[in-house]
């Protein structure tokens, strides 16, 4: 009897050891092992000839105003931040009022929604060369419409402040899918008879919103703006298809800089790469927090 | 019954709101299928005709037969590597949540919570690290570097484990009387009853990563080797000026997964929905 019951306290570690042991080598090792990396000149193929030398690579990129890194590191991330700010609001905005439009659930609302979420399904290359082909400097389809009303050729992806705008126009219409469908379900969750009480007491439809639909899905609210926050930060594939990072690395966001670092060009510097890559992490993070604080304290 | 209207009047503007929005959104898609199936003389013709007035199939037959393209080795890598990792994750995902949801033992819930808080932590401080355990583990430019990392992942395990949690407790509390071990409990209650929940794991899962980008890009070398995505990025480059074969590409990278989606789309609304509710 006692045998049986030391046996069934210990068999949850079989059904845990699968994930448990692959989450072990390929998360929180190399977790870690990023630390050690930055902390080296590195050689990625020959890593004996690798080299001790501290927190030289965070000094230089953070510090050393004449090296390359410094340069790269800050541009992109004034990009990658330009990015975040510009998406973020809209990723937020535009998928909350499709969702109000569809919660009033009109005749073919399920058809409407199926339409909204379709796009993130697609790849981001997929993505690209829809968008790419809609946004033709000569025969897409929006400067030929542009062209019968007058305006003249735009060249969409390669001139500011153009090419950000068509960098946030394919983001919304790729991403805003999960987020209408959240906001979709927790409307729901509002019991009607609030509205009605406040319709009762004369409130005109902001205040409604305000008041109610706000607060009724703060939980939502704070998961959305921290998740859309963090995938907005790790934007890479949109500029490094669409733009190239152009025009004059006005749209290079920091993490098509790391890869470059670390993967790319003759001299590739996994150190350095893995030093900026740590930097954006700890940006990321506290942003997160920042973010979580603000948003419970407004609740 | 002034309600009733005020209703009936939302419902029509809502309707018309939305009718005039989901047709800007899909014409995007409407435009690149129309453009597929014209001659490259009348897509680069500056006209506005989604329909083409020359219907075609020669930009399809050119990509498949190309010798120069091997997007059949980027969609059959596509398929195996998605299928094979879909599979495993739901094994993996699975034993884990019966582990985190269905069994008791200490610090259960402490444990759950701090893997889950491990989500925070952005990927990009991995990458570099992740690809060097690639080079030990000699997986570089092989499909296991994008089959097995990912099995790690937190998120379905998340999932699962909240609709395990919404078993009754009974069925399993009954069957461990009759003397069943938790293998058995697992495989023959469990599994059988969250059915509807794996087939939402599943997709995401698979859809997730189908359309992967940035990792596949960095482990993958050799073209045969690619996925469809990466492959599809590269043609960017060599069918530069032909945009009809490029939209026909551009075609048959969407199908699978739009076709997933036609006959599954209320599993991906259910599964996003339970994403953002705490318990």
């Amino acid at each position: 009897m006692k045998r049986l019951k030391t046996n069934r306290s210990k068999s949850y570690l079989l059904f845990l050891a699968p994930h448990a042991i692959i989450f072990t080598i390929f998360f929180i090792i190399p977790f870690f092992y990023g630390v050690v990396i930055s902390l080296y000149k590195w050689n990625m193929f020959f890593p004996d000839k690798r080299s001790f030398i501290g927190l030289a690579n965070f000094t230089k990129i953070l510090f050393n105003t004449d090296s390359i890194y410094h340069q790269y590191f800050f541009n992109g991330l004034k990009n990658t931040f330009i990015f975040v700010g510009l998406s973020v609001p809209l990723l937020i905005i535009v998928p909350l009022v499709f969702a109000m439009l569809i919660n009033v659930e009109p005749k073919g609302y399920k058809v409407f929604r199926g339409i909204f979420y379709l796009p993130s399904l697609l790849s981001i290359s997929t993505l690209v060369l829809i968008w790419k082909w809609v946004l033709n400097t000569n025969v897409g389809i929006l400067n030929i419409t542009l062209g019968e009303l007058g305006i003249d050729a735009i060249p969409w992806l390669a001139a500011q402040p153009y090419a950000w705008f068509s960098l946030v126009l394919m983001t919304v219409w790729w991403t805003i899918g999960g987020n209408m469908v959240i906001f979709t379900a927790s409307l729901k969750e509002i019991p009607e008879s609030l509205y009605e009480a406040a319709e009762m007491d004369g409130a005109n439809s902001w205040h409604k919103f305000k008041s109610i639909t706000l607060p009724g899905m703060r939980n939502q609210l704070v998961y959305i703006t921290i998740m859309t926050t963090l995938a907005s930060f790790n934007v890479f594939g949109q500029p490094q298809l669409a733009t190239g990072g152009g025009p004059s690395e006005s749209t290079k966001v920091l993490m098509m800089y790391i890869r470059e670092i670390a993967f790319g060009g003759s001299t590739p510097n996994p150190g350095i790469a893995t030093a900026m890559a740590i930097l954006l992490g700890i940006i990321m993070i506290s942003i997160s927090i920042f973010q979580s604080r603000m948003l419970k304290r407004l609740g | 019954m002034a309600i009733n209207k005020i209703n009936k009047k939302k419902k029509r503007i809502s309707f018309v709101i939305l009718t005039i929005l989901s047709i800007m959104w899909i014409l995007p898609v409407v435009w690149v299928i129309g453009t597929s199936f014209k001659t490259e003389q009348e897509a680069v013709s500056s006209s506005i005709n989604l329909i083409p007035q020359d219907f075609t199939l020669e930009s399809y037959k050119y990509i498949f037969s190309d010798t120069n393209n091997n997007i059949l080795h980027y969609i059959k890598n596509s398929i195996i590597i998605s299928s094979t990792h879909t599979f495993l994750y739901l094994i993996v995902a699975s034993l884990a949540a019966y582990a985190y949801g269905v069994m008791k033992w200490k610090h259960r819930d402490k444990v759950f919570w701090a893997l889950l808080a491990t989500m925070m932590i952005p990927t990009v401080m991995n990458l570099v690290p992740l690809y060097a355990i690639m080079i030990k583990l000699k997986w570089l430019d092989k499909m296991l570097a994008l089959i097995i990392p990912g099995l790690g992942g937190v998120f379905g395990i998340f999932l699962l484990r909240q609709f395990f949690l919404g078993i009754p407790k009974d069925l399993v509390e009954s069957a461990k009387m009759d003397g069943a071990n938790h293998f058995y409990i697992y495989t023959k209650i469990v599994l059988p009853l969250s059915k509807s929940a794996l087939v939402v794991v599943g997709l995401f899962s698979f859809v997730g990563n189908w359309n992967d980008y940035l990792w596949p890009l960095i482990v993958l070398n050799t073209d045969t080797n690619r996925t469809l995505p990466i492959g599809l990025a590269l043609m960017q480059g060599n069918y530069n000026i032909y945009y009809s074969r490029l939209m026909a590409a551009t075609v048959v990278s969407m199908l699978p997964v739009i076709a997933i989606f036609m006959v599954a789309q209320n599993s991906f609304i259910k599964g996003i929905s339970m994403t953002g509710i705490k318990e």
